[in-house]
């Protein structure tokens, strides 16, 4: 085993250990489903919009995926505060390599969830097309990688949990928000619209809802061009910042 | 060429000088022993040693790589025990240690076999499929000694190994040491509270206070240099008396807490 391996494989074994994280995630997926798409349901489709749960349940995957990259990611902070982190900061490993094996460990973790949350969308009327599945999730993979390597960045720069809340508040409601995982992106004012452009996660949104079976804003192509260099720079980023640690 | 040399180390925190100024030299194959009161900067020391902490200015070589610049280097010769816990708890103390030797790339028909000999040596094979954070505090200390023995380094650093555990298991871990630093002729870099400890075991002593060393040698130098009987008293006369209530406030660790009040109690 190597050690991109290794770290991998720990951030999957603590997932599965904890029951509770697991069940927790899913819960709040299952309320936005059944909220929204029972609630908005009728709305939309009498506004023209079609069937309101194809539209939603890919924003929801989304959701549940950036939540558990974020977390995922954040995870270092707990790692710097318990300690565990020293442990490997000190090993005659590149820190690049070390980063790499966390941050897949934390975008398998999150895809898992993510198709979690489809099998469940499934159940409740989400009837995607499967054609372009593998498709679907490369996306997914790209939204899963990004805010893994979005959480660590930020993990990196942070000594303690204080903080959190402030990140969750103000970025990540805001980037679920404005992603369109909710509603169309279409009929926003246009200077609320400008924003979301710059949001990565529009073209996740998009992409899974492209692949999925409805229709893309961006065109499928330009949703994977973008994400995927965002990811790549994120990548990046999140790599630099964690190799600067000091503890 | 020393195992691990300074030159004017220092180390500041904001207007906190926590290392001062300090340069040493510890010889291949030969035990060092690290004293000085709370907050005195042993770990700041460390942390600096072991690529953790990057200094505010001066020159730190292990085994002649430096720290600063060859830090992938540095890093393959050195292992190191710290204060502080540095345990996954959410890992049998089997992954824990698996962990270890993947990363210090241990070769993989030994890494069975080694992680046997030392989970039994600290009396934990019986617990290795056991999350850590099921085990009791010294239980946690001993597998954290026993994973930094795993790939056998050639420079092992020791951040008050011993606290929290019972007189028996510190006499069979030092003896171990020995056995180690003569046999394999690691050097052993130590830093410990307990001054009989560092009197049976050291071949040089630096005493570092308020950052700065204040002396350095044998323990019959500094017992002869302050006209002193132990090594304790020496400690004493060339610390002074007073608690160092500020620095040990900021600078003791949740470890410390936990092991003073069950020594307490
Ligand atoms: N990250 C940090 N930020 C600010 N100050 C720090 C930091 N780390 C250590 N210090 C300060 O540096 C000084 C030296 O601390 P250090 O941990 O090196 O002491 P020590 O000699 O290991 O003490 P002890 O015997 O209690 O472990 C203390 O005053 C401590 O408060
Ligand atoms: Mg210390």
């Amino acid at each position: 085993m190597n050690t991109i391996t290794i770290l991998w494989l720990r951030q999957l074994k603590k997932y599965f250990r904890s029951k509770s994280r697991i069940i927790g995630s899913m819960g709040q997926p299952l309320l936005f489903l059944i909220a929204l798409g029972f609630g908005f349901g009728p709305i939309y489709q009498k506004a023209g919009g079609g069937n309101y749960i194809d539209f939603l349940a890919p924003g929801i995957i989304a959701m549940s995926i950036l939540f558990t990259a974020i977390f995922s990611g954040i995870e270092v902070i707990w790692d710097k505060q318990f300690g565990f982190l020293k442990e490997t900061l000190v090993a005659p490993v590149s820190r690049y390599e070390i980063v790499l094996g966390r941050t897949l460990g934390g975008a398998t973790v999150a895809l898992f969830q993510g198709a979690i949350v489809f099998l469940i969308s499934m159940l409740i009327g989400f009837s995607p097309n499967l054609v372009l599945l593998p498709f679907a999730i490369v996306f997914a993979l790209l939204i899963s990688l990004f805010f893994t390597a979005l959480g660590t960045a930020i993990a990196s720069m942070l000594d303690d949990m204080q903080g959190f809340q402030l990140i969750m508040n103000f970025l990540v409601m805001p980037v679920f928000f404005l992603s369109g995982a909710l509603f169309p992106l279409t009929g926003l004012p246009s200077a609320i619209y400008s924003i979301t452009l710059f949001d990565p996660l529009s073209y996740g949104v998009d992409g899974l809802r492209g692949t999925l079976g409805a229709v893309t804003q961006f065109g499928l192509l330009t949703d994977f061009t973008i994400l995927g260099v965002m990811t790549v720079i994120a990548l990046g980023i999140g790599s630099y910042l964690f190799s600067k640690i000091q503890v | 060429m020393y195992a691990i040399e300074t030159k004017e180390l220092t180390k500041k925190f904001g207007s906190l000088t926590a290392v001062d100024n300090i340069s040493f030299q510890v010889k291949h194959g030969s035990i060092f022993a690290f004293l000085g009161p709370n907050g005195a900067g042993k770990s700041t020391t460390i942390k600096m040693l072991t690529t953790l902490l990057s200094p505010t200015s001066g020159m730190v070589t292990l085994n002649g790589f430096d720290v600063s610049k060859d830090s992938n280097e540095v890093r393959r010769n050195f292992g190191i025990v710290f204060q502080d816990p540095s345990l996954d708890d959410d890992l049998t103390a089997y992954e824990n240690m698996e962990l270890h030797a993947v990363l210090y790339k241990v070769p993989q028909n030994e890494i069975k076999e080694r992680i046997e000999q030392l989970l039994n040596f600290v009396e934990l094979w019986d617990r290795r499929d056991n999350l850590v954070k099921t085990f009791s505090g010294g239980m946690k200390r001993r597998l954290e000694i026993a994973r930094g023995l795993l790939h056998h380094p050639k420079i092992l650093f020791l951040d008050e190994p011993t606290i929290g555990l019972d007189p028996q298991t510190r006499n069979h871990i030092w003896s171990y040491l020995i056995k180690m630093n003569k046999e394999e002729g690691t050097t052993i870099f130590v830093t410990t509270h307990y001054m009989e400890e560092a009197d049976k075991v050291a071949d040089q002593i630096a005493i570092i206070d308020h950052g700065k060393i204040v002396a350095q040698g044998t323990s019959a130098e500094l017992k002869e240099k302050t006209k002193t009987q132990s090594l304790e008293e020496a400690f004493i006369a060339l610390t002074g008396h007073e608690i160092r209530h500020e620095e040990a406030a900021k600078g003791l660790h949740m470890r410390h807490w936990r092991s003073a009040a069950r020594r307490g109690s």
